[in-house]
């Protein structure tokens, strides 16, 4: 019958309308900035830079200027300028640091290489997408005062990925404390076993 | 026939239709040159067609397009391989997952890299959804370009939503997935990501049935498309078509059963073929693929193997191919997506080149649209499946 089409197509049309209103999977809008749908874990937006300890974030950042993301980013939004002198890290050992990092946000393109190609888990990708300013230079580039968070925000916003890094870090931690345990060890063994080895030999 | 066979006919330039008028008598008016867009909605992007029209008829059409060159060729000739692969994402912008593939496909032929099992798989479940994601959208935006003023494209971009969202929960991002790595895959999805798609897939026929009972049947649909746009088989094989616009012209083409890349060989599924070429049938393709897309889901997730995602050799810094070429390819939502790739040692590739079948698919536009009106026009690029970020690069 001619028109059936369009009445069936207009039944269809009926039931959505009349659906949008009680099914819950016709009800798909939100009221945005009075509700928000909760983001996946995965989610990325832009990076920031992790910090052990929320008081003095400057001073115990976990970048030690290596200068690999910077390299490796496809947009070169990263700029890294080594500091000069070195500071200890979490470990104890002496690093150096990022005099300068910059990352320019109207260049990135959130794309996570510099997060998979940091060998020192530093750099992580963030969940803050209510960046809107009014100056398009000085506010969209971000520097290291503004780059830097704790990592219990990182626990906050990404928990297991967050913990599976912290656990990594912490085995690799003991592991180096073993083996500077062991290597201590066989420093003093050495030096105890050395008057041993070497008597000087006795001349009346 | 067999319209691969290197004796059959080139009719290259004998499109049907009318030719430009000499004549100007007081019957018959001027032509009338119609520029419609760059700034157009129904051209799907910055395109633009310069229209020559004898009264509602179009009698020449100059596609023009170039406004989003953004030089990614020549980009990724001087970034790192890994480097080019989220500007991959921004190639064909509804389907980056497959457009990732293609790409890691052709360095992955390159250096000779192999991928574990359950990559394998799991690429083959993102190119599907992909796909449909795509055609859901093709869908919809055809019958935006037909002018039902967005009730279809709203329930087809509800579903779009839903798997795209998967998509965010898997990788990051809704559009700009940049998921496939050489080697392998990012990220592995969890149980309660898999059981998540697994239902979306359950219930996609369902969505299926209702689009088609709303619009397959209507009479105005009928009318505007059936015998709208034809193209014949031998027309498109010489131009270069591929996907579901060569398909719909009768040609049993499809990559995945020709080159059976991946692990397709080891799935059931069929290639809808078309019969007339028309607009109708472009529109059939898409619903029918949908349909297999989601049969080769289902499998997919019944035999997804446990294991690594990334091959333990892959290298994700430093990554230097030797020396040779490679072209890899695939059959994308819109086509045969390609990627040549030349090597010279160095972290870069020497020469980057994409084949894009938006590009390609989109040469016989105007064979496709003489004789018809500026409002077929329109559908007839819609039906083509076109993304500009893909033809423009």
């Amino acid at each position: 019958m001619l028109g059936s089409g369009i009445i069936n197509g207009l039944i269809v049309t009926a039931k959505n309308f009349a659906g949008s209103y009680h099914d819950p999977e016709r009800m798909v809008t939100v009221e945005y900035p009075e509700q928000k749908t909760v983001l996946p874990e995965n989610y990325r937006n832009f990076p920031f830079l992790i910090t052990e300890n929320a008081t003095d974030p400057m001073g115990t950042l976990r970048c030690v200027a290596c200068q690999i993301c910077e390299k490796e980013c496809p947009p070169q939004c990263i700029i890294i300028e080594k500091s000069k002198d070195k500071k200890p890290d979490a470990t104890g050992k002496l690093q150096l640091y990022p005099a300068i990092f910059g990352i320019d946000t109207s260049v990135c393109m959130s794309c996570q290489i510099c997060v998979e190609v940091c060998p020192f888990d530093a750099i992580k990708m963030d969940k803050v997408f209510e960046i809107a300013t009014t100056d398009r230079f000085q506010d969209l580039f971000l520097d290291r005062e503004r780059l830097a968070k704790p990592n219990s925000y990182y626990h906050e916003i990404h928990p297991v990925e967050a913990a599976e890094v912290d656990g990594r870090l912490l085995a690799e931690r003991k592991a180096a404390e073993e083996k500077a345990k062991v290597a201590a060890a066989a420093k003093a063994a050495a030096a105890a076993a050395k008057p041993v080895v070497t008597p000087p030999p006795a001349t009346p | 026939m067999n319209p691969f066979t290197p004796s059959a006919p080139a009719p290259f330039a004998s499109a049907p239709g009318p030719t430009v008028r000499a004549v100007h008598d007081e019957f018959h008016g001027d032509l009338l040159e119609v520029s419609m867009g760059p700034q157009h909605p129904s051209t799907h992007g910055v395109f633009r067609m310069v229209a020559t029209l004898d009264g509602e008829q179009l009698v020449k059409l100059k596609p023009v397009f170039g406004y989003l060159h953004r030089n990614h060729e020549k980009i990724a000739e001087n970034t790192t391989y890994l480097g080019s692969m989220p500007y991959t994402d921004r190639l064909d912008y509804l389907c980056s997952m497959s457009t990732n593939w293609a790409y890691a496909l052709a360095v992955e032929k390159l250096a000779g890299q192999a991928v574990p099992e359950r990559a394998q798989y799991l690429r083959i479940i993102m190119a599907e959804l992909t796909r449909l994601v795509n055609h859901s959208c093709l869908v919809g935006f055809l019958f935006n370009d037909l002018g039902t003023s967005f009730t279809p494209l709203l329930y087809a971009f509800r579903e779009r939503e839903k798997i795209i969202d998967l998509f965010e929960a898997l990788s990051g991002s809704r559009m700009m997935c940049n998921y496939q790595r050489f080697g392998g895959c990012r990220v592995d999805p969890t149980p309660e990501w898999l059981a998540a798609a697994q239902q979306l897939v359950d219930n996609f026929p369902r969505f299926l049935d209702e689009y088609e009972r709303m619009l397959t049947g209507n009479e105005i649909m009928l009318a505007r498309t059936q015998g709208v746009g034809r193209l014949d088989a031998t027309h498109a094989i010489n131009a270069g078509i591929t996907g579901p616009v060569l398909r719909a012209s009768g040609v049993d083409y499809d990559l995945r059963k020709v080159d059976a890349y991946g692990f397709y060989a080891q799935f059931d599924f069929r290639v809808p073929l078309g019969a007339h070429g028309d607009t109708y049938d472009r529109y059939m393709m898409r619903i029918l693929e949908m349909r297999e897309s989601v049969k080769i889901l289902q499998q997919a997730f019944k035999r997804l193997p446990a294991g690594p995602i990334m091959d333990p050799k892959a290298k994700l810094r430093g990554f230097r191919p030797k020396a040779g070429e490679a072209y890899g390819r695939l059959e994308g939502p819109k086509g045969e997506l390609g990627f040549f790739l030349i090597s010279d040692g160095s972290p870069n590739p020497y020469r980057y080149r994409v084949r894009p079948p938006s590009l390609i698919n989109l040469t016989l536009l105007e064979e496709m649209c003489l004789g018809h009106t500026i409002a077929d026009a329109v559908v007839i690029l819609g039906s083509i499946d076109i993304v500009l970020g893909e033809v423009d690069r």
